[in-house]
């Protein structure tokens, strides 16, 4: 198809444009593009008010709790509804640690990533053999079940009150709130680079063959319950990181910050972000701790009464949930790469490549895209 | 012994009801392959208008069979408006629509009715039957509950088996292309099967609301306990989703009696991670066929 | 209802409380401010102050307790009517947390970074507001009159926090100290929320009943509070508990209540005043009754069950109707919060809003024109004990204690009481069947209060 497009030698002045490539290396590649992204996001923080630090601290933190679901379920098709629980280990993990001992706070980190990984070791292990809706389920029930243990033993997980968690001090006199957002865009973006390079090495090509047919990939040497279950340890252990990071947001870590609806929302904002794609999760991060914000202001309008209003800004969640699925069916990434490609198209009338139902190019259409039912 | 005997009567009347809503689940993936996490929220809207009719004085079986009316509806209308035109797409995305109409129909019903809590009657007197000389924990409404939950699965398979719609309608679910193509309606059937789940989740919810505190949020759970009833059930049988309920509401009773309410759900998710490595696609999945 | 040592007060008319309320504000309560000094806290300018909360509005804890808020809302209203708190009117922003302490933690900075309030004030629950105390504290942002009954709100590590309703502990001692005095002998059973409300509450109970008499002790989580508490039920009936103490939710209370009722097991009930109100249980006990049968059927089902249960209370309960107190708070109501009223009445949530709303007045006024942070703490700590609220007994602030009430009325529920009458219908009311008692969460005694039963202030008496 492409030789269809303008010649290449053309001088045009956008197509330049084009031939920008960035390095084909796919570790550089994306150091680069986290590099550029950390310069974004510390011209951003350090121009905006504490309060907007702390919302883009929120955000990163969400973005890797999103991250590690959509390589779940977008590059392995295992569904999820259990990652709050995961962020719960996660949380309690570091928590516990902050609370009785004096380790070095990326020990506790990574002690959390590390808990929240071998709890998932311990659900994926079982999961391997269920498929779709029976898969949700369990781990539905896994992130109901869990919480309601931390009440049991509150002597150990501190009852209502939680455990105090505690920020390393900042350096300098940068405030509170953009410290700890930076801290959390350094996971966001750490974690995000090795997830991408994870899904273009070999091990990504294995999710994604066990993905799309669990016998060819088998037939082709891949051991398809060891895949899915490596899926669900590096899937659980990037919750156990958000779920420390949400902790230090909060401020203490009790049972009430991993509710039901925790898990059930990160599953919509994944989808609604883009199935399997990394920087959909931005979108997806970005909705999750804003739309409730914008609802409520939104139904401000409405004189309807502080209990109703707040009732409306579910309604208007809620819909923002139909709507993006039934106009935008691949998300919002799905559906801005949809646009783009078609600007693209008109602008070099070039007939991109792209899959009917899905917007996506043709190469990259994951299975749950495609037509298959 | 009259504990274990009490516990084990309260597992079946709630097992009887996580029934009626796996049924409604079933019935939904039986059609189209899609968990309807609004099931719950569906039921707990119609109860809600079914109390509003009560509130104008009709009686309590208008009222009753209103619900499960409105429950057919509401089910036709959500598989029409919202489900359709997810067809062909990824099967997430009825998930995520799923979730939107039950986070909408709380929405609703605590813009309308707000959060001031309420009772909702039940159908025969709750007081426990007398045996011997001690009042168990089965009351006229919990026989209520068992009979009304057997008559609505006698029916459906009834249907199922007997009736040539019913043998339609698994016809489409099972093919429907080739169904289709001996001039079976299976769009029409596909919102039958939307509208009957309707009616099961329906009558779960009016057998929950007396004995729970009945608020816009008193579904969740129960909806959470039918999934696994369903799951182990299998999510394709209705005798599956009864003999699931019944095992589900025994074990969490069994769990609340004797370890603590807090465990009921990890008890609820050993009994599912148990059943499930026993029979990966439930207890009562036909003969699984692995695609190539 | 009639409390024995409050017969003087009930030839109070509602007229007269109508009437002298506006006077009383513009009198006494509010010396108007020709010109307030330039005050530079954050949140408060020479005309208004912004103060800001964060509770559950929606999700299944916003029951009840969604009505607290707005009633609060109604009594700065009523100040702002009449010119605000030293010509300052009083901006109040209540943000809707679901109960999940991500969100407090969130909302609270937003409250606090943002829109820059001067105090947080009525924020709801122990396990969102731990979540933000550190930084309330840390930011100097008073956490004022937080509601919940943890004992973790007096801490000299956090000088920015003040509880207000008594420590759950006090009440289970207040309770427990009346089922050692009335119920001696029988067996005692427990059955509590699985959390510090519970916890808090077996505390002051265990510290005055004997421990051989109680035989059982059960506990519901109510993250998965779904159904009936029926195997908790069992339980206790056959370890045999004669008196059942309960430290639950309303939901829960009625959950209890129900299958207890449906085994004809009749315990003596001892509840927490947080899970006995009868215009919030009674709705949810009506489904006892069948098919319907009308709201005074299914008022009468739930007066059956609640007839003779035990709890307590702080403040006069919404079912004397010839309190002067609940007059005032009746006629705020109607005048101030007319759609609120119309929906809930005048019932155990929304007239612990207007106390609170009241006694944070209170607060601001005695904190004076000059109104800092730190001024208004001072003003709490000096002169809180002075508060004039509807509570029986004064608050308890001072430099050391951060509680607030620290005493309590024990109530017996009964039919033959005057009811509580709301939108809802009408409820068993009760009758007091102890005199006003104090005590603290620690080891001390429970006495009788003989100090003065606060009346709404007596210049509004005399201007009138």
């Amino acid at each position: 198809m492409r030789q269809q497009g303008p010649p290449r030698h053309s001088l045009d002045n956008t197509s330049w444009l084009r031939r920008f490539r960035l390095p084909t290396q796919p570790l550089l590649r994306h150091l680069i593009l986290a590099l550029c992204g950390a310069g974004i996001l510390y011209l951003v923080t350090s121009s905006l008010s504490p309060y907007n630090d702390y919302e883009i601290g929120e955000i990163a933190l969400y973005v890797i709790a999103l991250a590690g679901l959509s390589l779940l379920t977008g590059m392995n098709g295992q569904i999820s509804l259990g990652n709050g629980a995961f962020m719960a280990v996660g949380a309690y993990t570091m928590a516990l640690l902050m609370t009785h001992t004096q380790m070095n706070f990326i020990v506790e980190l990574l002690a959390a990533i590390g808990a929240a990984a071998a709890m998932g070791l311990v659900i994926g292990i079982p999961a391997t053999r269920l498929k779709g809706p029976y898969l949700a389920g369990m781990t539905l029930l896994f992130a109901l079940a869990l919480p309601p243990i931390a009440d049991k033993w509150s002597t150990t997980f501190g009852g209502d009150q939680g455990l105090t968690t505690t920020v390393p001090n900042a350096p300098g006199n940068i405030n509170p709130e953009e410290w700890l957002a930076w801290i959390q865009i350094i996971g966001a973006l750490i974690t995000l680079v090795l997830l991408a390079n994870l899904i273009q090495s070999r091990f990504g090509r294995s999710f994604r063959a066990v993905r799309d047919d669990e016998i060819a990939a088998s037939v082709a040497g891949i051991h398809v319950g060891r895949t899915k279950v490596l899926a669900f340890v590096i899937s659980a252990g990037c919750a156990g990181l958000a779920g420390g990071f949400l902790g230090l947001s909060t401020g203490v870590v009790n049972t009430g910050e991993f509710p039901l609806t925790l898990s059930i929302q990160l599953l919509a904002a994944m989808v609604l972000g883009g199935t399997g794609s990394l920087m959909g999760m931005w979108w997806g991060a970005v909705l999750l701790v804003y739309l409730s914000q914008w609802s409520t202001s939104l139904s401000g309008y409405f004189n309807l009464g502080s209990g109703a209003s707040a009732y409306l800004a579910t309604i208007i969640f809620g819909v923002v949930l139909i709507v993006v699925m039934i106009a935008a069916p691949t998300g919002i990434q799905g559906g801005l790469r949809w646009t783009w490609r078609r600007i693209l198209g008109l602008l070099f009338r070039q007939p991109a490549v792209i899959h009917p139902a899905s917007g996506l190019p043709d190469d990259r259409v994951p299975i749950y895209q495609s037509d298959e039912r | 012994m009259s504990l274990f005997i009490n516990i084990t009567l309260d597992g079946v009347s709630s097992g009887m009801i996580f029934a009626a809503l796996a049924l409604a689940l079933v019935l939904i993936f039986r059609a189209t392959k899609i968990i309807n996490f609004a099931q719950g929220a569906m039921a707990m809207m119609t109860t809600f208008l079914a109390s509003s009719l009560l509130a104008q004085g009709l009686g309590y079986w208008w009222a009753f069979v209103a619900a499960l009316a409105i429950g057919f509806v509401l089910g036709a209308l959500v598989e029409r408006v919202l489900i359709r035109p997810l067809k062909g797409k990824s099967e997430l995305n009825p998930v995520v629509v799923t979730i939107g109409l039950l986070v909408v129909l709380e929405g609703i019903a605590g813009v309308i009715y707000g959060n001031a809590s309420r009772g909702f009657p039940a159908a025969y007197s709750q007081s426990g039957l007398t045996v011997g000389r001690s009042k168990i924990a089965f009351s006229h409404f919990d026989v209520f509950i068992v009979v009304a939950v057997l008559v609505l699965m006698i029916a459906i398979l009834v249907l199922f088996r007997a009736t040539t719609l019913g043998l339609r309608m698994r016809a489409s679910a099972f093919a429907g292309e080739i169904a289709r193509l001996l001039g079976v309606r299976v769009g029409m059937l596909l919102t039958l099967g939307w509208a009957l789940a309707g009616v099961a989740g329906s009558l779960a919810g009016l057998l929950v609301a007396p004995t729970s505190s009945f608020s816009p949020y008193y579904m969740d759970l129960v909806l959470v306990y039918a999934f696994t009833a369903a799951v182990i059930g299998g999510l394709e049988s209705p005798v599956g989703a009864l003999i699931g309920g019944l095992i589900t509401g025994l074990c969490i009773s069994y769990v609340g009696g004797y370890l603590g309410s807090g465990l009921q759900p990890l008890g609820a998710l050993v009994l599912l991670m148990v059943a499930l490595m026993a029979r990966p696609e439930g207890i009562f999945a036909r003969h699984s066929v692995r695609r190539v | 209802m009639r409390y024995s040592n409050r017969t003087s007060i009930g030839r109070w008319t509602s007229t007269f409380v109508a009437g002298a309320m506006g006077v009383a504000l513009a009198v006494t309560v509010l010396a108007p401010s020709a010109g307030a000094s330039g005050s530079s806290a954050p949140g408060v300018t020479s005309n208004t102050i912004s103060i800001g909360a964060t509770v559950p509005l929606t999700g299944p804890a916003a029951p009840g307790y969604d009505e607290i808020a707005p009633a609060m809302n109604a009594v700065f209203d009523w100040v702002n009517a009449h010119g605000g708190v030293n010509g300052r009117k009083i901006h109040y922003t209540y943000l809707d947390d679901g109960y999940n302490p991500a969100n407090t933690a969130t909302l609270t900075r937003k409250l606090v970074l943002q829109d820059t309030v001067f105090a947080d004030v009525g924020s709801l629950g122990t396990p969102t507001q731990t979540a933000v105390q550190a930084f309330l504290n840390s930011e100097k942002v008073p956490q004022l009159f937080i509601e919940s009954g943890c004992n973790c709100w007096s801490n000299p590590k956090y000088p920015e926090s003040f509880g207000w309703q008594p420590p759950y502990t006090v009440e289970g001692k207040i309770l427990g100290a009346y089922i050692k005095a009335n119920f001696a002998g029988k067996k005692v059973g427990y059955l509590t929320q699985d959390d510090e409300f519970g916890q808090d509450f077996i505390k002051g109970l265990d510290m005055e009943l004997p421990s051989a008499s109680v035989v059982s002790r059960q506990t519901y989580d109510a993250a998965t509070l779904a159904g009936p508490l029926s195997n908790q039920v069992a339980a206790l009936k056959s370890a045999g508990a004669q008196v059942v103490a309960l430290a639950t939710i309303p939901a829960a209370t009625a959950l209890a209540m129900l299958p207890a009722a449906a085994i004809g097991y009749q315990p003596q009930y001892v509840i927490s005043n947080v899970g006995a109100d009868a215009p919030t249980v009674g709705p949810l006990l009506s489904s006892f009754t069948q098919k319907g049968g009308g709201t005074a059927a299914q008022a009468q089902a739930a007066a059956g069950l609640l007839n003779g249960a035990i709890t307590d209370s702080y403040f006069a309960p919404e079912s004397e109707v010839s309190n002067p107190w609940v007059q005032v708070e009746k006629k705020l109501l109607v005048d101030y919060a007319p759609s609120l009223y119309a929906k809930s009445g005048l019932d155990g949530n929304t007239q612990y809003g207007i106390a609170l709303g009241y006694t944070f007045i209170q607060a601001l006024q005695a904190a004076g024109k000059n109104l800092t942070r730190s001024g208004l703490l001072t003003a709490i700590a000096k002169s809180g004990m002075n508060f004039v609220t509807p509570g029986f007994v004064p608050l308890s602030y001072s430099s050391s204690v951060h509680y607030g009430f620290q005493g309590a009325q024990v109530i017996k529920l009964s039919s033959t009481a005057p009811p509580a009458v709301t939108p809802t219908g009408s409820w068993i009311g009760g009758t007091a069947v102890s005199p006003v008692e104090m005590t603290n969460v620690g080891s001390g005694p429970v006495t009788k209060y003989t100090g003065k039963i606060s009346t709404p202030p007596k210049k509004l008496v005399s201007t009138s």
